[in-house]
């Protein structure tokens, strides 16, 4: 058997995805204009699948505090935390997390993924109890096959599902963490959060909650679903990402807890890999000092949200439960999802295509992330491109037709 | 679908149902043992969409091989079954699994430890 034959009913299916002759995995952006814009195949065309959700990556304060770090600190780390030692900005970066959410400990990783990684599968050992909700991202579900901890999962959103597990595990040793995510990024859905909490604390169980989708967004001050639902103090740990709102690449984890830094000598996606770039840590510093002096684009994004999410709707598709800076279309069945991108594409516009195995219930999703910087014109143009195709292809039903009744009078 | 067991058509009876409720299902002795066929019928029962032409589902159907189910649908399964009859599989133990008696007999060993 060849290295690659356990493959092949994924090659199979990569196959078939790319028998319409564009290939959802591998666009190339030619060149990226703004926020909103990039030339891909040539064209101009409107992105709407990009995580950008305040639209940072072009904020000029931030571009200039990212170049004078390059020329302040050079380009790169060469090295990681542990065995390269950390500049003077890491520690500011962390302080201001720590800070920002008012704990008193904060860990910076290279990616999100890697702090998810990292923290879920250290946290829990031999012996503990890891719970994790059913549609969590791939980060957290990598980090169950690290931990020595027994995994279960619980229904998706559903507090009493989770509180069926805690109760299961009745009188038995060990400590429960549970995973949760502010906002789930196939369908934009929020977590019930509190009620989630209240399990929790009835069972005596440890929270985490990913907040990659809902920093900036949620939130009086930006600090996600766990400042939206007022159980930040009760939230153990907060997991975070810098490549959404904050428009670099980086993860992060906040914790209250006295021994959190431990985990800088036995998280090994901290120890063994190389710190972000001076230039990333610094547009993340000046990117989070802008969602805190312009809370106007969290306004911004929503009033977008509430264009996109209610404009599809009322056209008759099938959406997400709920507003979310990710708006999650759902389509019958996986071709019709790449059909439907593709047509997207050919008029112009971006968006992410999710099928199985990387969806929730086998679902076939168009994926729309919102941007604060879209324009309420670029929105409209969207639904209705999105109406026609719609049509066209049968996913949704078209105008009231006219009676038109010929001769016979 | 035939019951493996016995044969015969599947039919859920109500005193088959087992219903769970949290706050008061930990006080209450369900109102009889699920027995090795119960359990055998009702993973059958959530494997029945995934058959592979005639070939029926029995006891030594490998799950992850013989049917056309994958495994994120494995792990949903094992999610109703965990409520149905009230234990909780670790996901390192699901790995171990590969057919419908292995599964049942996870779930009645589960069941005897509660």
């Amino acid at each position: 058997m060849g290295l690659f034959d356990r493959h092949a009913g994924l090659l199979e299916a990569y196959r078939d995805v790319r028998t319409t002759g564009a290939d959802p995995f591998q666009i190339r952006m030619e060149r990226v204009l703004s926020p909103t814009e990039a030339i891909i195949n040539g064209r101009k065309m409107l992105l709407v699948g990009t995580n950008n959700y305040f639209g940072l990556t072009f904020d000029p304060s931030c571009m200039e505090a990212a170049i004078e770090a390059i020329r302040a600190e050079g380009t790169g780390t060469t090295g990681s935390r542990i065995a390269n030692g950390s500049y003077s900005e890491h520690i500011l970066l962390e302080e201001e997390i720590a800070e920002f959410y008012g704990k008193k400990h904060c860990m910076v990783f290279t990616t999100g993924y890697q702090a998810n990684l990292g923290v879920i599968s250290t946290l829990v050992g031999q012996g503990d109890h890891l719970l994790i909700d059913a549609d969590s991202h791939a980060s957290i579900y990598d980090a169950c096959k690290m931990t020595q901890a027994e995994v279960v999962r619980f229904r998706h959103n559903d507090p009493s599902s989770l509180e069926s597990r805690l109760r299961r595990l009745g009188d038995k040793p060990g400590n429960r963490l549970v995973i949760l995510e502010g906002i789930y990024s196939m369908l934009g859905d929020s977590a019930p959060l509190r009620e989630f909490v209240d399990v929790c604390k009835k069972y005596g169980a440890y929270v985490l909650v990913d907040e990659a989708h809902s920093l900036g967004a949620l939130g009086e001050t930006g600090r996600g679903l766990c400042e939206s639902t007022g159980v930040l103090d009760d939230c153990h740990f907060i997991v975070g990402t810098f490549s959404k709102t904050l428009g670099a690449i980086g993860g992060y984890c906040v914790s209250n807890d006295p021994d959190f830094d431990v985990l800088r000598v036995t998280v090994r996606s901290y120890m063994f890999t190389a710190s972000l770039p001076p230039s990333i840590v610094a547009s993340v510093r000046q990117a989070l000092r802008v969602v805190k002096a312009r809370p106007e684009l969290r306004k911004q994004l929503w009033d977008n949200v509430a264009t996109l999410y209610d404009g599809l709707a009322a056209q008759g598709f099938k959406l997400g439960p709920e507003h979310g800076p990710v708006v999650g279309v759902h389509l019958p069945d996986r071709m019709l999802a790449i059909g439907f991108w593709r047509a997207m594409l050919d008029a112009g516009i971006y968006v992410n295509v999710a099928v199985p195995p990387a969806t929730p219930n086998g679902v076939s999703l168009l994926r729309c992330s919102v941007c604060a910087a879209h324009t309420p014109e670029q929105l409209q143009h969207m639904i209705e491109v999105m109406t026609g195709i719609g049509r066209q292809l049968g996913v949704i039903s078209g105008p009231p037709k006219l009676r038109v009744v010929a001769g016979n009078r | 679908m035939p019951d493996p067991g016995t044969g015969e058509p599947l039919l859920r009876t109500a005193h088959q149902l087992i219903v769970e409720n949290d706050d008061i299902a930990s006080t209450l002795e369900l109102p009889r043992l699920a027995s090795r066929v119960d359990v055998i019928r009702e993973i059958c029962r959530h494997l029945a969409p995934y058959q592979a032409g005639e070939r029926p589902i029995v006891g030594a159907t490998v799950i992850a091989k013989d049917l056309t189910i994958d495994s994120l649908a494995i792990m949903d399964m094992v999610m109703e079954l965990e409520d149905s009859f009230d234990v909780s599989i670790p996901m390192n133990v699901v790995a171990e699994i590969h057919t419908v008696d292995q599964l049942a007999d996870t779930i009645l060993d589960l069941r005897s430890k509660r």
